[in-house]
C-alpha cells in the first residue's frame, strides 16, 4: 500500500509571540515545525504501513529549508520525501497551494506510483483554513473524507473511518484512492528510532520547481491566488480586568460573589 | 513577475521587516532592503515596516465579469435548517442591499414533501429566490453530490458572492466547489463587508488562532466564496409577507456519492467541555499533579467542567479531550475560570468565545490578564483552596 503525507512547516507553536508594538507576530526563533497535525497524519501512515506493508512519501511545497523537516519525517518512518521549492509558488493561496500539490501528486500518477491514500492534516496550525485536503482531493478527482478521528479499517482497495460530523459521528467508507483529513488526537507521533535518525539523513527527498512537476505558472503562487490579503491587524482588545484584591480569602470571597451573579 | 517589491524611497533600511520575516525572503543590503529567492511573499513583512516601504505587486489579469447576485447555501440537516443558514441570510441580505443585488438560497434536499415549506422559510427570512433541487442523492450529506449541483448552478447563474456556512460540513463543500470553479475562497469569516469603491467583498478571518486578523479579497474570479463562522451574526428576521421566486432545477444523472455512509452515532453528549456553561481551566500554575483533585473538587462545586492548557495533557496529567486551546477544544462557555494558566496565544485561540473570563495567576505580566473580565494576581492553589473551603456546605 503507498501511502502520501502532505506535510506544512508552520511556526514552532512555542516561539510564537506578538509584538505588542508592530501588532505582529514575532518570527525570531525562525524555527520551524511539522504542522502538528501532519504529525498525526504522518503516524497514521506509518501505522498503515506496520500493518499493510508498503510505502510512505511525504509532500510539502515551501522554502528549501522544509527540507529538514521531509527528514525529520523520513527518521519517523516516511520512506521518500517530495519537495516543491520554487519562486514561482511564492504567495500562493490554498487554490495555488492545492494545485502545485496535485502537479507532484500528477507526475506520481505517470510514473504509476500514485499513492492509493493521501492523509493531511485537519487543518495548519498558523493558516487555520482546512481547505487545502479537499481542495486538492477535487483537483485531483478523487474521494475525500475530513475530519477522521480512527481509521476502522485500509485495505488496497477500500478504506472504512469514523469521522465528527455537525451532528455527531458517522461511519463511512469509500474506495481507494482517496484523501483523507485526520484530527490531531487520532495518532501521537512516535520519536526517530536511532536507525531512523540516520535514514533521515541520508534517506531520498527530491527537490522540484514549478517547472519540474509541469506545472502551469499562471497557477502557481502568487499569480494563480484568487484571494489576496488586503490587510491583517491585531484584534483590539477593549476591556480592562478589574482586580480582584485583598488576601486570598478576601479574594475567594469576593469571587464567590461574582460567581454568584451567574447563578453559580 | 508579480512578488514583493521595496520602494527605495520609503526603505530606512531599519531591519524591522527582516525580523518579521519567517523565511529568510528579505534583508538589509547597503541599508536598504533587498528581497531573497526565499521570499514566499506572505506579506508579514509589510505589516511590520513602519514605512510602507513594502507591497505585493500582482500581474493584471484580466476577468472582467458580468457576475451579479448574493448567493447562500442552505445548510439542511436531518429535518431542520442549520442555524448558521438564518445568520446567513440576515448578513447576504445586507450585502446584497449595499451593492443593489438580489439574494438567493441554494437548497438541496432530499424529501419532496417538506421542500416547498423549507423554501418559503428561506424567502420569509431574506431571500429573493430560492433554487431548489430535490433528489435522494442528497440523502447522505456526501459533498461531491452538493458540489456537482453548485458548480453547475454558478455556471448556469453566475453570482457574485457564494457565503456557505463554516459547519464541519459547509468547510468540507466549500473547498470541493472552489476548486471546481477555480476561485477564491476565505476560510472561517468573521466579518464581510462590502468595500463601496471596488464593490469587492471584504472578507476577514481570524488567522493565528484568532491572534491575527487578516482581510481578503478575491478581485478577479467569481464568485467570492467565503465560509462564516456559526454564531457570530445575528439570525434574520421571519418576515411573512415576503415574497420570492422559487426555482426548481436538476442533478446530473451522472453524478453519484463517492462516499458511502455505513453507520451514524449518537452524540456522546455530557462527555465534551463544549456542552459545559461553565469550565475551570488549569494550567502548570497548579504546581502538581496532586492538586489536580483540589481543582475537580472546586469545579464539581460550581457545577463546572475540567479543562486544562496543552503542557497538562503533554505530561499525561489529563486526557487530550481535556484540552482547550489551538489544538485542542475551542471553547465558549458563559464563564471561564483559569487557574494557573500562562495564557499562550495557542491557548487564547481556543477561549476567545468565553463570554466572561476570570483569571487566577500571580505573575501579573501573564497574557491571560488582558483577556481577563476579573484578574485575580495571587498563588492560584491558595486561592482554590480558600474557595473550595469557603464553598463546601
Amino acid at each position: 500500500m503507498r501511502t502520501l503525507v502532505c506535510i506544512k512547516a508552520v511556526p514552532s507553536s512555542t516561539e510564537v509571540k506578538m509584538d505588542p508594538v508592530t501588532n505582529t507576530i514575532i518570527r525570531d526563533g525562525k524555527q520551524s515545525v511539522v504542522n502538528p497535525f501532519d504529525q498525526a497524519a504522518l503516524e497514521e501512515a506509518i501505522c498503515i504501513k506496520e500493518q499493510l506493508g508498503g510505502s510512505i512519501i511525504v509532500l510539502s511545497m515551501g522554502i528549501p529549508a522544509t527540507e529538514g523537516l521531509l527528514r525529520d519525517c523520513l527518521s519517523r518512518g516516511a520512506d521518500r520525501g517530495i519537495l516543491l521549492s520554487d519562486r514561482a509558488f511564492a504567495g500562493a493561496d490554498t487554490l495555488a497551494t492545492s494545485y502545485a500539490l496535485s502537479c507532484a501528486l500528477e507526475q506520481l500518477r505517470t510514473a504509476n506510483e500514485f499513492p492509493s491514500l493521501i492523509i493531511c492534516g485537519k487543518m495548519a496550525v498558523d493558516g487555520d483554513t482546512a481547505q487545502i485536503g479537499p481542495e486538492l482531493a477535487t483537483t485531483l478527482g478523487i474521494p475525500s473524507i475530513v475530519n477522521v478521528e480512527k481509521v476502522l479499517a485500509v485495505s488496497e482497495e477500500e478504506i472504512t473511518v469514523r469521522r465528527i460530523t455537525d451532528l455527531g459521528r458517522e461511519i463511512v467508507s469509500c474506495k481507494l484512492p482517496a484523501l483523507i483529513t485526520v484530527t490531531k488526537d487520532i495518532r501521537i507521533p512516535r520519536m526517530p528510532s536511532i536507525a531512523g535518525v540516520r535514514f533521515g539523513e541520508t534517506g531520498p527527498v527530491e527537490v522540484f520547481g514549478a517547472q519540474g512537476v509541469g506545472a502551469d505558472a499562471t497557477r502557481c503562487g502568487l499569480n494563480g491566488s484568487p484571494t489576496q490579503v488586503v490587510r491583517s491587524f491585531t484584534p483590539e482588545r477593549t476591556h480592562e480586568a478589574i482586580t480582584i484584591e485583598g488576601t486570598s480569602s478576601e479574594q475567594a470571597a469576593q469571587l464567590i460573589d461574582v460567581l454568584g451573579g451567574f447563578g453559580l | 513577475m508579480s512578488g514583493l517589491v521595496v520602494d527605495v524611497s520609503k526603505c530606512r533600511g531599519c531591519g524591522r521587516c527582516v525580523r518579521a520575516c519567517a523565511s529568510q525572503g528579505i534583508v538589509i543590503q547597503q541599508r536598504l532592503a533587498q528581497v531573497t529567492p526565499n521570499c514566499i511573499a506572505c506579506g508579514m513583512c509589510i505589516d511590520a515596516c513602519p514605512f510602507d516601504a513594502l507591497s505585493i505587486v500582482k500581474d493584471a489579469v484580466d476577468t472582467k465579469s458580468d457576475a451579479n447576485g448574493v448567493w447562500v447555501f442552505a445548510q439542511y440537516d436531518s429535518g431542520a435548517l442549520a442555524a448558521v443558514t438564518l445568520e446567513l441570510l440576515g448578513k447576504a441580505r445586507e450585502l446584497a442591499d449595499d451593492s443593489n443585488t438580489s439574494l438567493t438560497a441554494l437548497l438541496a434536499i432530499d424529501s419532496e414533501q417538506e421542500c416547498n415549506e423549507i423554501a418559503q422559510k428561506l424567502i420569509a427570512h431574506g431571500a429573493d429566490r430560492v433554487l431548489i433541487c430535490v433528489d435522494n442523492r442528497f440523502a447522505n450529506h456526501t459533498t461531491n453530490v452538493f458540489a456537482a449541483w453548485i458548480c453547475d448552478m454558478v455556471n448556469e447563474y453566475s453570482p457574485a458572492i457564494l457565503l456557505i456556512g463554516a459547519t464541519n460540513f459547509g468547510r468540507e463543500l466549500a473547498p470541493c466547489v472552489a476548486a471546481q470553479l477555480r476561485t477564491g475562497l476565505t476560510a472561517d469569516c468573521t466579518v464581510l463587508a462590502m468595500d463601496k469603491e471596488t464593490g469587492l467583498l471584504h472578507q476577514t478571518r481570524p488567522a493565528f488562532g484568532g491572534n491575527l486578523m487578516a482581510t481578503i479579497m478575491c478581485p478577479n474570479h467569481r464568485p467570492q466564496m467565503s465560509t462564516v463562522r456559526p454564531g457570530i451574526f445575528p439570525p434574520s428576521e421571519y418576515c411573512e409577507s415576503r415574497t420570492g421566486e422559487i426555482i426548481h432545477t436538476k442533478l446530473r444523472d451522472s453524478i453519484e456519492p463517492n462516499v458511502t455512509l455505513l453507520e451514524k452515532l449518537p452524540d456522546d453528549a455530557g462527555d465534551s467541555l463544549l456542552d459545559d456553561d461553565t469550565l475551570v481551566v488549569v494550567g502548570r500554575g497548579i504546581g502538581s499533579q496532586k492538586n489536580l483533585p483540589l481543582m475537580q473538587k472546586f469545579a464539581d462545586l460550581i457545577h463546572a467542567g475540567l479543562g486544562c492548557s496543552r503542557p497538562l495533557v503533554e505530561s499525561g496529567w489529563l486526557e487530550y479531550k481535556h484540552q482547550v486551546g489551538q489544538t485542542g477544544l475551542a471553547v465558549a462557555p458563559k464563564v471561564l475560570i483559569s487557574i494557573g494558566v500562562s495564557g499562550a496565544i495557542q491557548h487564547l485561540a481556543g477561549i476567545g468565545s468565553a463570554e466572561t473570563i476570570i483569571a487566577i495567576n500571580p505573575d501579573a505580566s501573564a497574557p491571560i490578564h488582558s483577556v481577563a473580565t476579573y484578574s485575580i494576581k495571587n498563588d492560584a492553589l491558595e486561592v482554590v483552596k480558600e474557595l473550595v473551603e469557603q464553598l463546601q456546605p
